[in-house]
């Protein structure tokens, strides 16, 4: 990477201090420059996903071939304009992509953003409960991991923190259905709630989707305690898995900064040991770990697919799934695209993110 | 990063072999981690070599001499593990599952090795433009979720095909185009850094030809980390194999084994009650994974001196030297995480 630190030129009539003027030039041209090598990246996704798509045949063959006869197919696939060169539909592609126009699915017939709107919230609620649970398991833990480093508390959490990572979401699912619902009878089997709150949050005016915070804006009291019911089950088959990478994290990162000389200074003032591992050698710790956890978006999307199919849970992943077996390539290449583009802009807001907090952080 | 113990005198080569040095240098709960890992690692193995002679029945075989399995029945003396809803004997589908792990990582890792050496070795070498689209290139396959792309890639490739090395090529495929980007950053950077040493130079100036200098002096020095690699991305193929089978796009059950399918098929069973046909695949997967990942974790620790526990240390590690030597080893670790995941 180039050095992008040259101060821009509204400073240098020296109206800030000297100190200032670096730092706050480049933080802006860090952004900026950061933000468009988010570009190549998602062209490349693009790209590849279009022609590894093409390579298995028009999109409507694929789909509904052997289904109709020869002449109808012709003629669809003429009408959708598939028998023109694969550049220019590359290049109609990119054009729609880049003013978010992605098609319409062949199977259901719904344009494709408007099906992203739908099971995308059902995937974000997904996913934000799964990152509760990763950090209400790994971070503490990870603390008590670093703060008792090479005894037995450590080994015990390391162990278990090498197992979320070994143990498949979809068999962390089994073992939590088997025990908690079936034979405990405790929470649901799947599914993110029962048909009659289903039903409930469909006639709400103006849903958001995301169905805790519709019950909750509905006083449904009843609602959310079923939707939290059955949020439980997923979002610990997906966190365990996540929370596994956060104790890790957390517990690398703690074990540098609680070596550091300022925290033994903090020691002798008499500050507890709780304070200094939550506190003193926790903040500093604080930037790789964000860094690191911005980064497992990827790990978290790839996983929803898996733990959406294992519960049911009718979000991107599981309606991917059905896409796919369906053959419907115009929907799967609009569900890939949208999650290349969630996983870049992660990436974007977590580099920015680590930038505005540490001043050092400049390429 | 050497895998050889740093001295004077040269070691016997078994002592200097990737696992048994790093055993040897293994202390107190590093060792417990590290053998842990190897039994089951080699128990794994074991499984995969013996399992004609282990399972007693044929992964497809629906019936014997007695008749006709019955479907879903409870773990008893002739099912040991049970049967699955399609009348297979679970015990050994889990053993002959093993077969199939073992040669979808061997192949898969091979070719990501492959590719993933000359490619990084030709960019590393001569950077330019093939260097940067390279590396952008890497960038986006790495940074894209790992499983949605072994799907797609599973797909374009098998198109439903399922005989045995079909099902199995397809898998691999799918799988080796994630590692790519893995092993061509390693060794690009590798590459990078032996460019400037003066014995490359001193082969240029001796008139070695670029393919001579790729082949000969930087690869066998750039390639120290691999067995490291190898082991984590073992443990990987075999999740994102099982991922695959789980999700309907891996290997069919007449064709062979494999556990991902089998758990998919389990799912069912278990709202009503079944655990047997989940339970035992899921288990093989966590214990060969755990097997692996515990090797690939340990070896990583022992290779960088920060991080391993030492035989004098008088009990207390209080995290190397100075503050800054700490750092940089969570920083290291940090490195080593960042490339498992």
């Amino acid at each position: 990477m180039t050095t992008l630190t040259e101060a821009p030129p509204s400073d240098a009539d020296g109206l800030l201090p000297s100190k200032k003027k670096s730092s706050g030039g480049g933080l802006g041209t860090y952004i900026l420059v950061r933000f468009f090598l988010i570009l190549p990246t998602m062209f490349i996704l693009v790209t590849m996903v279009f022609f590894l798509m093409r390579v298995i045949g028009d999109p409507i063959t694929a789909a509904q071939g052997g289904r109709l006869p020869p002449d109808v197919l012709a003629q669809r696939i003429h009408d959708a304009g598939y028998d023109r060169p694969i550049l220019v539909q590359y290049f109609e592609y990119l054009g729609q992509v880049a003013t978010g126009n992605f098609g319409t699915t062949i199977t259901d017939r719904r344009p494709v953003v408007a099906m992203l709107a739908t099971f995308g919230t059902a995937t974000l609620e997904l996913a934000i409960n799964a990152v509760i649970v990763a950090l209400l398991v790994g971070i503490p833990l990870g603390m008590i991991a670093a703060h008792r480093r090479d005894k037995a508390p450590d080994a015990v959490l390391r162990f278990f923190a090498i197992l979320c990572y070994a143990t498949p979401v979809f068999f962390a699912g089994l073992l939590l259905k088997l025990t908690f619902s079936v034979w405990l009878g405790w929470l649901p089997v799947a599914g993110r709630a029962s048909t009659r709150t289903e039903l409930a949050m469909g006639s709400l005016a103006a849903p958001t989707g995301v169905y805790w915070l519709d019950a909750l804006r509905s006083g449904n009291m009843t609602a959310l305690g079923d939707v939290m019911a059955h949020a439980v089950l997923p979002a610990v088959a997906l966190g365990l898995l996540t929370a596994g990478v956060f104790l890790r994290l957390v517990r690398t990162n703690l074990i540098g900064t609680l070596g550091k000389d300022y925290v033994e200074a903090g020691r002798s003032r008499g500050v507890s040991e709780f304070r200094l591992v939550t506190k003193h050698a926790y903040k500093p710790a604080l930037i790789p770990i964000i860094t690191v956890m911005g980064l497992q978006i990827a790990l978290l999307l790839g996983g929803a697919v898996l733990t959406e199919t294992t519960f049911e849970w009718k979000g991107l992943g599981y309606q991917l799934v059905q896409y796919l077996n369906a053959r419907d390539f115009v929907a799967v290449q609009g569900i890939v695209v949208l999650l290349a583009v969630i996983v870049a802009v992660t990436n974007f807001v977590v580099d920015v993110f680590a930038a505005l907090i540490d001043p050092r952080v400049r390429y | 990063m050497n895998a050889t113990t740093v001295s004077g005198r040269k070691q016997p080569l078994i002592y200097r072999l990737p696992v048994i040095s790093h055993f040897r240098k293994s202390i107190g709960l590093q060792r417990g981690m590290l053998v842990t890992g190897l039994v089951l690692t080699i128990a794994f193995l074991l499984t995969t070599v013996l399992a004609p002679v282990i399972a007693p029945y044929g992964y497809s075989q629906l019936s014997d001499a007695s008749g006709t399995f019955p479907a879903q029945q409870a773990p008893s003396g002739n099912h040991i593990l049970g049967t699955t809803v399609g009348g297979y004997d679970v015990f050994s589908r889990v053993i002959w599952g093993s077969q199939t792990a073992v040669v979808v990582i061997v192949v898969a890792v091979a070719m990501s090795i492959f590719l993933g050496v000359a490619l990084g070795l030709l960019s590393g070498y001569f950077g330019g433009w093939l260097d940067r689209v390279l590396v952008v290139i890497a960038d986006a396959i790495y940074a894209f979720p790992s499983l949605l792309l072994a799907i797609v890639m599973s797909i374009v490739i098998s198109r439903g095909q399922s005989s045995f090395w079909g099902g199995i090529l397809a898998c691999s495929f799918a799988i080796a185009v994630v590692f790519v980007p893995q092993y061509f950053r390693v060794i690009r950077a590798e590459t990078i850094r032996l460019k400037a040493e003066p014995f490359v130079e001193s082969a240029k100036v001796v008139g070695a030809s670029s393919i001579r200098i790729m082949g000969r002096h930087i690869f066998k020095n750039a390639t120290r980390t691999l067995p490291l690699i190898f082991t984590l991305n073992a443990s990987e193929a075999i999740l994102t194999l099982a991922g695959l089978g789980f999700l309907g796009f891996g290997i069919e059950p007449s064709s062979a084994a494999e556990w991902g399918f089998d758990l998919n098929k389990a799912m069912a069973d278990a709202s009503s009650g079944i655990w047997w046909t989940g339970v035992f695949p899921g288990a093989a997967i966590v214990l060969t994974v755990l097997g692996l990942t515990l090797v690939g974790e340990s070896m990583n620790d022992l290779n960088d001196p920060r991080l391993r526990g030492r035989k004098s240390a008088g009990g207390k590690v209080p995290g190397g030297g100075g503050g800054s030597d700490a750092r940089t080893g969570a920083q290291a670790a940090l490195e080593a995480e960042a490339r498992t995941l």
